[in-house]
């Protein structure tokens, strides 16, 4: 049995593919159309492993794309997805933090993977990768370097929790003439504050899993981990919980 | 809809901004409405209803103008209609539903206002609105902040009485409550030239519990596996009693809700019996705000219940019809209102019990707790719903939202997450 999960993120895109020995993945940006990179992201996976569509038994879509996605069997949306695919990546965790690009959601979720509870945030991209790519714009950066040049640094307090008025409050403090680090410090410790607020309103857990792209950056992680009183654990699949979780819910559905 | 545009000309309407209203509405009604299967045809007189919804009841109320008549606009469910109609004048709901008049209500309220009082703000300011032209007298209320300084501005070129509502109900405010019914009476008999005497005021009472009794069977239906009626043409039904004539909307609802029983009997339902069941409950939804029932049902749920102003708290209560004294039957009145259960009130046990109770009833899987964006009364009480519901195991689904159709998407995943959810 081969089955798929295809996740259509806004920034990147992500597969996942099932066969009884192994589990593959392929990543690509998700650009400006959805349902090409899709279908070229998960047509070049089967490829590299030497398989047609047609040997797919079954494939779950999901990500804000997975509406336009023609080809998968069915779409399943990712809360339900990046839990199936945490629960699978760590063990004994009882909430999930996913940062992704255009929403971040903290999923209460059982040892099985299944939804208990989930929030989301409110239309807005305060605390989402699209925030700290806009901040690290502002601050003539890469996203990757953020963590780096946080580390060991003092954070600076930031007031604006919305991403245009962060944007102008980096602007201001860096014509004031502070340290990067110290405001990057200051805007992983504010978004981690954000994010506790909302996990704290599912209640309390112990160990969290924290996925999509935005858990890489450990400086967010260690204030994450601070602010939450919790362990974090960042599985080395991170980015790719969602499309694991679409691939196990379409073998799910199979079995 | 028909010509009515002698009619708004003479109401001094915006025509040239009303026609863009009333050229997207057809498509909105047809996209959400129209595409359902099997809707009862009951609903044809609704349909019909929301149609000429700027036409053909505004018609009625200036033709009962015309005999000297006169016509109070209301925004809340605390109004008591009962006194208007004893006077022998008429009360109708007014705009407020729509994304299209919230610019309008902008350009003099502060933005973190809800989208309910700025576009009925703006329905007013920018004159596309047939019914604010046409109410000879606004009557508003004390429900919330945003609402008691609207007033001061609506107020400018037409009388508007505010009734006072409590924010407990202890005693003392349930007696304070009926003083206000009382001083109502007073401005509605100086206003209209008609005595409320407590034989008319009877007849009014009865008038007003036979359109609450029909909206209860029709709700009750909703209450079969089989469930007969979308959630949708039930809202629908719900806004349209805030402005049609109450004898002809309990006629109409119950002739509804005779073919209604009839589907159940023969198990005719409108989704299949694995549908998963919803309560909404939160704030009102005036129309044409019909987003989170158009998500949930075309995500394969039925909502078979309101928890809202535009739901049971409309009609849940009837008036005590057995007092004869123009006192006892004002006091029946502040009792009847005093039951209804809105986040204005601290504390406000009743509503979360009221809650409870209608998840039981009427069976439902889920509840979605619906929150417009600014109203802080219903978004700080969703906190003590939450505990309230996790306590019972009910599995609650938080969403604020305004009138726009920009987070229609993430709306929507939330929503086919929590359906997934109660799903497995």
């Amino acid at each position: 049995m081969i089955v798929a999960g295809v996740d259509v993120g806004s920034i990147s895109t992500k597969v996942a593919v099932l066969t009884p020995e192994k589990i593959t993945y392929k990543m690509a940006p998700t650009g400006w159309s959805p349902r090409e990179t899709g279908l070229a992201t998960y047509q070049g996976l089967l490829q590299e492993l030497g398989h047609s569509e047609d040997d797919v038994d079954f494939v779950v879509g999901t990500g804000y794309g997975r509406i336009s996605l023609p080809f998968v069997s069915k779409a399943i949306t990712e809360i339900t997805c990046h839990a199936r695919g945490a629960a699978h990546l760590v063990n004994d965790s009882t909430m999930v933090i996913d940062i992704g690009g255009q929403d971040s959601k903290i999923i209460k979720i059982d040892q099985k993977g299944k939804v208990l509870d989930f929030v989301m945030n409110d239309k807005c991209a305060a605390g989402t990768g699209r925030f700290l790519q806009m901040i690290a714009a502002a601050l003539g950066l890469d996203v990757a370097e953020l963590s780096e040049l946080s580390r060991g640094k003092t954070p600076l307090t930031l007031n604006s929790m919305c991403a245009v008025f962060a944007e102008s409050e980096v602007i201001g403090l860096l014509a004031a003439g502070r340290d990067k680090g110290e405001i990057v410090a200051g805007l992983h410790q504010s978004i981690a504050r954000r994010i506790a607020s909302m996990a704290q309103r599912m209640g309390k857990a112990a160990r969290i899993t924290f996925t999509g792209g935005v858990a890489r950056n450990e400086g967010l992680c260690s204030c994450l981990r601070e602010v939450l009183g919790a362990e974090i654990i960042v599985p080395a699949e991170c980015q790719l919980a969602g499309a694991l979780g679409a691939a196990l819910l379409a073998r799910d559905y199979l079995s | 809809m028909a010509d009515y545009r002698q009619m708004w000309t003479d109401l001094e309407m915006d025509l040239e901004k009303h026609d863009l209203l009333c050229e997207a509405l057809p498509d909105a009604f047809g996209g959400i409405y129209l595409s359902q299967e099997n809707r009862p045809q009951g609903m044809d007189f609704f349909d019909f209803v929301v149609a000429e919804i700027h036409g053909v009841r505004p018609a009625e109320l200036i033709e009962h103008q015309q005999k000297g008549g006169k016509v109070f606009g209301t925004f809340c469910v605390y109004v008591p209609d009962e006194v208007i109609f004893a006077a022998g004048a008429i009360s109708t709901g007014l705009c407020g539903g729509s994304q299209f008049w919230v610019p309008g209500g902008e350009k003099v309220l502060p933005t973190n206002t809800c989208p309910l009082i700025k576009a009925s703000v703006g329905a007013r300011l920018d004159k596309t609105c047939p019914f604010f032209r046409i109410a000879d007298m606004y009557v508003g209320e004390t429900t919330c902040d945003g609402k008691k300084k609207a007033w001061e501005i609506l107020a400018s070129d037409v009388p508007m009485h505010i009734i006072d509502i409590p924010q407990m109900k202890r005693a003392k405010d349930i007696d304070g409550f009926a003083e206000e019914i009382k001083e109502f009476i007073k401005v509605v008999e100086d206003f209209t030239g008609n005595k409320v005497t407590a034989q008319v005021l009877g007849e009014s009472i009865k008038l007003i519990n036979n359109k609450r009794k029909a909206l209860q069977r029709l709700y009750a239906t909703r209450k079969a596996a089989l469930v007969p009626i979308s959630g949708k043409d039930a809202l629908l039904v719900t806004q349209i009693a805030f402005y049609d004539d109450p004898t002809r909307n309990a006629q109409m609802v119950n002739k509804l809700c005779d073919e209604l029983e009839e589907r159940i009997a023969r198990k005719d339902g409108v989704f299949p019996e694995n549908a998963k069941r919803i309560l909404i409950t939160g704030t009102p939804m005036a129309i044409p705000n019909w987003k989170l029932h158009h998500i949930v049902e075309t995500a394969g749920a039925v909502v078979v219940v309101e928890e809202l102003c535009t739901g049971t708290r409309y009609f849940e209560n009837l008036v005590d019809e057995s007092a004869t004294t123009l006192d006892a039957q004002v006091r029946a009145l502040a009792e009847r209102y005093m039951k209804t259960n809105c986040a204005c009130f601290t504390p406000n046990p009743g509503r979360i019990d009221d809650i409870i109770r209608l998840v039981r009833d009427y069976k439902a899987d889920g509840v979605i707790d619906y929150n417009l964006q600014f109203c802080g009364l219903y978004s700080t009480e969703s906190y003590l719903i939450k505990q309230a519901l996790d306590a019972q195991g009910i599995p609650l689904l938080h969403i604020e939202t305004d009138y726009s159709e920009q987070d229609f998407e993430q709306l929507r995943t939330r929503v086919e997450a929590f359906l997934e959810m109660l799903g497995k």
